[in-house]
């Protein structure tokens, strides 16, 4: 080691000290948030809905940050790192969903709803089976999603602290627990919606300067970033036993396109991915904070432009770590599934392991990461609560007489047990892997909850039988297909949660292929087999309701 | 406020005018072909990846691939697309939407 880099290296305590007041940082700027929150939520319209007085550009952010999760940061740019053109379909497929969402949803749904994804199909259906339904598909989304967060910040913490020890990653599970519980309980969606901008405006930060400095190395030339990225997969081990050149990094199939099965298990996924974003309940929520369906339109326009900036940056951040990690790193890297991938890029961006550069920039990096994480799980946390509280105690239990104050009061408890259940699951679940958890989200959401939502606001014959139908059909198919799949069971993918036996009868790990279209089906089936006059009779006014907004739901004045 | 069986004949009322007719029309005339377009342009982009992984792999310029530069493609048209429905909302359904909307505020307040 030169006398120079010795005198600006950093013990690897001192590090490890700067990543923690960091973290710590990010934790005290988002209580600050929710303390300030809580003291500005006045009633039901309030909390669910930061009284609809979110203006479009900050939802834009908002949601941004809602969507933005340690799936896209660290699982993307991870996947690309190991697996080179292939991970590129998430960035694009996560991007073109929004269409569904801006061109078929956003508007009608905040036109016609109030606080929750229930609330659109209750306007002309049977009040209890739909709102079962849809809180019950609400919360399995809700709570797949949690768990790949959780797991997540659990996986990131332990790795950055240089421990593998089972406590740490569990106390890590139990403090981001505790923390979104907290955000929930006493923000409600303001709080939330404010931790989401912040986390928005960090992330941005973040990725622009290492994409900038990745670029900078290479006189921003991207073909010779691909190239060095390329010929230094050539040289690993796994490139030399699949026999596999430089140019294979840059082309698609690499992870999915050994066998037939493998390519339509990537279709299956890429099916998911675009058609998931419109059913994912914590977006879909989020259309309700802003006063007018115009500010809807607004928000998901600021929301594609910066989704779509951020993931054309992780190609950068992908092909860089594939390109400048040490050796050492890239063995962390592919230790931790691809998830370190984009801290230890900004570590060698700064200046590599050691320098004082690379211990700030992966400090800085890391708690970007970590602040990623915590809006997301708040954002999940609240979605559930609100569809227990608004749908299954307010509508469903209390048959729409409770007050909006009890509802809240309900929310505010559901939030501490789902947080409490999320703790409780993701510390058995360390070992499953992030995007698998995502992806599974994605397609619970497109199979579950799309179909419901498209038929709803498009077909006058849709009815009550056909949302309920659609709906479980679609969730049993997918969860169902997903356990007979080899992510859980088997030896065949080496990652199974039971290798030991197999009951591994579907052969896809991404059900979405047969899930999404069995979920229409159903949909469908469940509409011509019964009739029901009323759903009919009012499509007349849901229609111009959602068109016009005569009628939606006002913001609050206070 | 009025009674729901009002409200509803306000509702019934707009749904048969000329004006929201042609509000429904213009929505859905752009909404489902666009919608059809762009995900048979993503459909297209994730079945070639699969296979026809030969023509995705034919380069470009340097180290850039048909694969990427496809790939950069969805991105553009998503962009473009987002555009396209913005401004078509902006001049030919917001005019009509909010006109209807004054219209049923001042029925309901009558």
């Amino acid at each position: 080691m030169s006398a120079e880099s010795t005198m600006v290296a950093l013990s690897e305590g001192a590090t490890q000290a700067m990543t923690t007041t960091l973290f710590l940082i990010v934790v005290a700027i988002t209580l600050g948030i929710t303390v300030w929150a809580s003291r500005n939520t006045k009633g039901a319209a309030d909390y669910y809905a930061a009284g609809r007085n979110i203006s479009g550009v900050q939802n834009g952010l908002a949601i941004s940050g809602d969507y933005m999760s340690a799936a896209s940061f660290l699982g993307i740019s991870g996947a690309i790192a190991l697996y080179g053109y292939d991970g590129f379909l998430y960035s694009i497929g996560f991007l073109v969903a929004w269409l569904v969402a801006l061109l078929l949803v956003a508007e009608l749904l905040r036109n016609s709803g109030r606080y929750t994804m229930a609330d659109q199909l209750a306007y002309r259906m049977r009040q209890t089976p739909v709102r079962t339904a849809a809180a019950t598909s609400t919360v399995v989304v809700s709570i797949f999603y949690l768990l790949a967060q959780m797991v997540g910040a659990g996986t990131l913490v332990a790795l950055l602290l240089g421990v593998s020890s089972e406590g740490i990653q569990n106390l890590t599970i139990i403090g981001v627990g505790a923390l979104m519980i907290i955000y929930v309980v006493f923000g409600g969606m303001k709080g939330t919606t404010w931790v989401q901008i912040v986390k928005a405006v960090l992330l941005m930060t973040g990725t622009v300067l290492i994409t900038v400095l990745v670029l900078a190395k290479f006189n921003f030339n991207l073909s010779d970033l691909l190239g060095t990225a390329g010929d230094k997969y050539a040289a690993t081990d796994a490139a030399k036993e699949a026999g596999k050149d430089a140019a294979a990094f840059l082309e698609p199939g690499l992870q999915y396109g050994a066998t037939t099965t493998a390519k339509i298990n990537f279709i299956s996924l890429g099916l998911a991915l675009v058609l998931g974003t419109a059913g994912l309940p914590h977006i879909l929520i989020r259309f309700y904070t802003v006063p007018t369906s115009r500010d809807a339109r607004t928000s998901v326009m600021w929301a594609i432009a910066l989704i779509g900036t951020f993931y054309l940056m992780t190609l950068v951040l992908g092909f860089g770590a594939a390109a400048l990690v040490e050796e050492e790193g890239q063995a962390a890297i592919v230790k931790s599934t691809g998830n370190l991938a984009s801290p230890l890029l900004a570590e060698a961006v700064g200046g590599g392991p050691g320098s004082a550069g690379g211990a700030i920039l992966l400090a800085l990096i890391s708690a970007v990461a970590f602040a990623t994480i915590l809006a997301v799980v708040a954002g999940l946390t609240l979605t559930s609560a609100s569809s227990v509280a608004h749908d299954l105690y307010g509508s469903v239990f209390r048959k729409g007489e409770a007050t909006g104050d009890e509802e809240v009061k309900v929310a505010r408890i559901a939030a501490l047990v789902i947080g409490a259940v999320a703790i409780g699951l993701a510390i058995p679940s360390k070992g499953l892997n992030i995007a698998f958890l995502v992806a599974l989200a994605f397609a619970v959401a497109a199979s579950a909850n799309l179909p419901s939502l498209i038929y709803n606001l498009f077909w006058r014959r849709f009815n009550t039988r056909g949302a309920t139908w659609a709906i479980y059909g679609g969730l049993v198919m997918c969860v169902g297909l997903v356990f007979f799949s080899p992510v859980v069971s088997g030896a065949e993918t080496g990652t199974a949660l039971f290798p030991e036996s197999d009951w591994s009868y579907f052969p896809l790990s991404n059900p979405g292929i047969v899930s999404i279209p069995f979920g229409f089906l159903m949909g469908y089936l469940g509409t011509i087999t019964s009739r029901d006059d009323v759903a009919e009779k009012r499509y007349n006014e849901l229609e111009v309701r959602s068109l016009t907004g005569a009628g939606s739901e006002q913001a609050v004045v206070h | 406020m009025q009674d729901s069986e009002a409200r509803h004949q306000t509702y019934e009322d707009i749904h048969s005018s000329a004006d929201f007719q042609e509000l429904r029309r213009r929505f859905r005339s752009f909404v489902v072909p666009w919608t059809v377009t762009f995900l048979s342009w993503y459909l297209l982009y994730v079945v070639m990846s699969s296979f026809a992984g030969g023509f995705m792999s034919t380069k470009v310029v340097g180290n850039i691939n048909v694969a990427l530069v496809f790939g950069l493609l969805q991105f553009a048209s998503t962009f473009a697309i987002a555009r396209i429905y913005s401004s078509y909302a902006n001049r030919r359904l917001d005019p009509i939407a909010a006109r209807l909307q004054r219209g049923f505020d001042e029925d309901g307040t009558r």
